[in-house]
């Protein structure tokens, strides 16, 4: 099949475009980009005018809970999911039941992904066999069977010593350890920030100081091993911090953040208790917020992920202590950004690029997409100026407990080209 | 908005005081003295026109009677729809077994009130007798109750309102009837 | 009438409110404390359910009684007789008692924000009774009450709440509910078991009860509960009734008209030496009787509300 999309704003500031272009799309790739292109017969037209067309989204955290919690997502559904949201290419996390820690659990998910054929993803391992933090999973093997990065996703790897050992063994692979820092003798019982909310909502807090000690942990470990580390959801400015400093060392450290870190804070939690705001790491500070918004706009924040986290109804409307942590956000993390943060004007265009596509695609070891000829035609069409209103029914995930529920947004992507085929058309997943 | 108006003045300082005393007599002939009664004032107006009617009992006896609060709120049976913002504690600090009650209201209408005071009084004990000594009966009677004493009978329609003043609650002692100006306020 | 339609916590009510509920409280007084017949028709015909998902004594007995002296119809429930220990949801749990029409929940829980969660699954009014480290506003109001007997005010008063203040409910709604009505709160405790942000609440925290004892009118303490001593936040009873518990010795130094209160139930020996427990001072039992008269004035006044 060939599309050409015609007349849209190209971003890629991988190869300096910033402006009106015709982008030509045969088979998988793309063939021409230029400021005309006259449609050749047979060659079906999408009209991009007032549109931006940029490198396909990457979120390099989401979790699709399959095999184990097909009740919650399924990696049918959440590729719907992903495609809506405007995404080419996600990467999923291992806690799935079983843990995905063998070379087979990678290839079961990269081929069910395939038959779905409306995202790419690519299969995060665990780090250590049933992430119990005891003793290494099969991660050559797992590498073998294409998996992106490793992570015990879900839990800090409690022992400093199983850490090393981990980032020690990952360093002899092209591969990233992606940590999610949470030092459990802190954290336990923890189930919203510790400050001014835990008091006034009467709960355990999940204290700041109990993700950065093992940020710091996990630095000094790349520092030694020379393991590239990638550290999770970072939710603290000392944690940014800390990886700032890292990065001004030259050592091979970087991190993401999630739209809910950047946009809500504790202070959102009022007594309503409402469960689809109790996250991990929680929801932090307001100040907090601002230091990540800063991040991420000025470099020091390496990519924008979800953390899409589904959880069935009755795992959410329950009281909060005993409620699942996480939202879902693939649906809503490009309208966020736009919303908040591009059309703010805090945030560029080239920039909003870099970190919903550059800089994941570059962690996960993918082959990176330009647009430009002979690149893979991964492509997202994006309406700036559409509204959308967030509710149950906006999403195609099968769990519908997003955080940002109610929310008016305005920014959407309205097609994506994943390997030169149509997986969103005009808003409709394909 | 209707427009209350005062339709009538229906007694005077002067005439509340010869009824207060009239009923007093009435009270001491009806008990044969005033030895064995107490006054027990609904509140909020029963209370001082039952402190008016035991000063003339002491006038004319030499005894003054004992005299009672009684707070009906938690006895009402229309408490959903009529919450009082401000409670006054019932005050019975004398036995109730074996006395004659004298219950005292400023208006007697639907009875409804006199019920509530009657099941309240039942949980201080056993009176030997209950009477009812009110300053305006007005009719309209929803209950089978009747008043023992009655300053005034006053007919009046339901959308009229007789205002009962008392000091030193109120800055007068007066039996008024307000209305509703229709000419001004239109049919309700 | 008060400005909300359900007791939750402290903070949503306002200084009207709290008066008021004062007040009818006092109002039942001689009902309760004068009379043989201690009860009253107010709530005949009402329902109400005491859905007790955490086991209490005191506190659903304050309750049932404070019902039945309001003519109200009540059912207990909770611990081994609710059906959410087996694993149904609160939701189904409420909106089955609910079909059957009930008129009131009094609820104690685990688990904070409870009460709120039921008020989303029922038209019924929610009364708090205590929902894990959140709030226990009903105890708040018997304490203000017990305090106002005494003082005759609450305004000015210097209190100080001492113990476990991290895992405290009842330092939860007590706190905001002695600021809002004009008194000032001191808050003792090791800093193990001090709250994590005190500005919540608008006062002091100190871990030294020496230095603060002498200028308090209330010295309240808390119950220190140590199922285990392993991992805990104190090393032993012993050394706890040391440094923070109220002796003899303390309790000389106490201003003359100073009262001491305690929610219930005591550790003698821990937070509160026995003979303390029993002294002049001491306004225990005062708060156990003042608990059901508030208790029965929330209900009164709650649902007095509805339409």
């Amino acid at each position: 099949m060939a599309y050409l999309i015609k007349g849209a704003h190209v971003v890629d500031p991988q190869v300096g475009l910033d402006g009106i272009r015709d982008v030509l799309v045969e088979d998988k790739q793309i063939v021409e980009v230029a400021e005309a292109i006259e449609a050749a017969e047979g060659v079906e037209v999408i009209d991009g005018a007032g549109k931006y067309l940029v490198p396909g989204l990457v979120d390099m955290h989401v979790h699709f809970r399959d095999p184990g919690f097909e009740y919650k997502e399924t990696i049918a559904s959440g590729s719907r999911a992903a495609a809506h949201g405007g995404f080419t290419d996600v990467a999923t996390m291992p806690n799935t039941d079983p843990v995905t820690d063998t070379g087979a659990e990678i290839r079961y998910q990269i081929d069910t992904a395939r038959r779905a054929g409306l995202v790419h993803v690519r299969p995060m391992g665990a780090l250590t066999r049933g992430e119990k933090g005891e003793s290494l999973a099969e991660i050559g093997d797992m590498v073998m069977e294409g998996a992106s990065a490793f992570s015990d996703d879900g839990h800090g790897v409690q022992s400093a010593g199983m850490m090393k050992t981990c980032m020690a063994y990952v360093s002899q692979f092209d591969r990233v350890v992606c940590a999610h820092c949470e030092d459990e003798s802190l954290t336990k019982n923890g189930v919203i920030n510790s400050g001014r909310a835990a008091t006034r909502l009467g709960m355990f807090g999940w204290p700041a100081l109990g993700e950065e000690i093992e940020i710091w942990r996990d630095i000094e470990l790349a520092r030694i091993t020379g393991c590239a580390l990638h550290i999770c959801h970072i939710s603290t400015a000392k944690g940014l911090e800390m990886v700032k400093a890292a990065k001004a060392e030259g050592l091979p450290v970087t991190c993401e953040v999630t739209p809910h870190h950047l946009f809500l804070c504790d202070e959102d939690i009022d007594d309503t208790y409402n469960t689809n705001l109790k996250m991990n790491p929680p929801l932090r500070k307001a100040s907090d917020a601002a230091a990540l918004v800063e991040g991420i706009i000025d470099g020091s924040i390496d990519c924008v992920v979800t953390d899409h986290a589904p959880h069935a109804k009755h795992e959410k409307d329950c009281e909060w202590e005993i409620a699942f942590f996480g939202t879902i956000g693939l649906e809503t993390s490009l309208p966020l950004m736009i919303t908040n943060l591009v059309d703010t004007g805090k945030m560029s265009w080239d920039r909003l690029v870099e970190v919903m596509a550059v800089n994941p695609r570059r962690l996960l070891r993918c082959n990176p997409v330009k647009i430009e000829a002979g690149s893979q035609a991964d492509l997202t069409l994006i309406d700036p100026k559409r509204e959308i209103d967030v509710t149950e029914d906006y999403f195609e995930s099968k769990s519908k407990n997003s955080a940002f529920l109610g929310q008016h947004l305005t920014g959407v992507a309205t097609d994506v080209l994943m390997a030169g085929k149509r997986t969103l058309i005009d808003g409709v997943v394909a | 908005m209707d427009q209350a108006i005062l339709k009538a003045v229906i007694m005077d300082e002067q005439a509340m005081d010869r009824a207060i005393t009239r009923i007093a007599h009435e009270i001491i002939e009806h008990n044969e003295g005033a030895d064995s009664i107490a006054l027990v004032g609904i509140l909020r107006r029963g209370v001082p026109l039952a402190e008016r009617l035991a000063d003339k009992i002491e006038a004319i006896e030499g005894v003054r009677p004992k005299i009672g609060k009684l707070d009906i709120s938690f006895y009402r049976d229309d408490f959903s729809s009529h919450i009082a913002p401000v409670l006054h504690a019932t005050e019975i600090m004398f036995p109730i077994d074996g006395v004659d009650i004298v219950l005292v209201d400023d208006v007697l209408y639907t009875g409804r009130t006199i019920r509530a005071a009657l099941d309240a009084l039942m949980d201080y004990g056993r009176a030997k007798s209950v009477q009812l000594a009110v300053m305006v009966d007005r009719g309209h009677r929803e209950l089978p109750i009747r008043a023992d004493y009655v300053g005034k009978n006053v007919p009046s329609s339901h959308d009229e309102d007789v205002r009962v003043s008392v000091t030193p609650l109120d800055e007068k002692n007066s039996v008024e009837i307000w209305g509703i100006d229709k000419s001004l306020g239109g049919a309700k | 009438m008060l400005s909300v339609k359900h007791l939750i916590d402290t903070t949503s009510l306002t200084a009207d409110d709290i008066t008021q509920i004062l007040d009818t409280a006092k109002s039942f007084d001689p009902i309760v404390n004068g009379r043989n017949i201690k009860k009253v028709p107010a709530l005949r015909g009402r329902t109400i359910v005491n859905l007790f998902l955490e086991p209490s004594t005191r506190t659903l007995k304050s309750f049932e009684l404070a019902e039945k002296r309001l003519s109200a119809d009540s059912i207990s429930m909770g611990g081994a007789t609710s059906s959410v220990v087996k694993g149904e949801s609160l939701a189904d749990t409420i909106q089955t008692i609910d079909a059957m029409k009930v008129d009131m929940f009094v609820v104690r829980a685990r688990l904070a924000g409870t009460p709120q969660v039921i008020t989303q699954n029922t038209d019924a009014i929610v009364i708090n009774g205590g929902d894990g480290k959140h709030q226990h506003p009903t105890q708040a109001m018997l304490d203000l009450y017990t305090i106002r007997e005494h003082f005759g005010h609450l305004d000015g008063l210097k209190v100080a709440i001492v113990g476990d203040l991290a895992h405290s409910r009842v330092c939860g709604s007590l706190a905001p509910a002695l600021k809002t009505m004009g008194a000032d709160v001191t808050l003792v405790a090791p800093p193990t078991f001090q709250v994590g942000d005190p500005s919540w609440f608008g006062c002091n925290q100190t871990n030294h009860l020496d230095d603060v004892i002498e200028d308090m009118d209330v010295i309240y303490m808390l119950r220190v509960q140590l199922e285990r001593m392993e991992g805990a936040a104190i090393p032993s009873r012993r050394e706890y009734n040391r440094l923070y518990g109220l002796s003899l010795e303390r309790e000389a130094r106490m201003k003359d008209n100073a009262i001491i209160c305690h929610p219930g139930p005591m550790n003698r020996g821990m937070e509160i030496d026995a003979e303390v427990a029993d002294c002049a001072r001491s306004r225990i039992l005062n708060q156990v009787n003042a608990g059901v008269l508030t208790r029965m004035a929330e209900m009164y006044l709650l649902m007095g509300g509805e339409e």
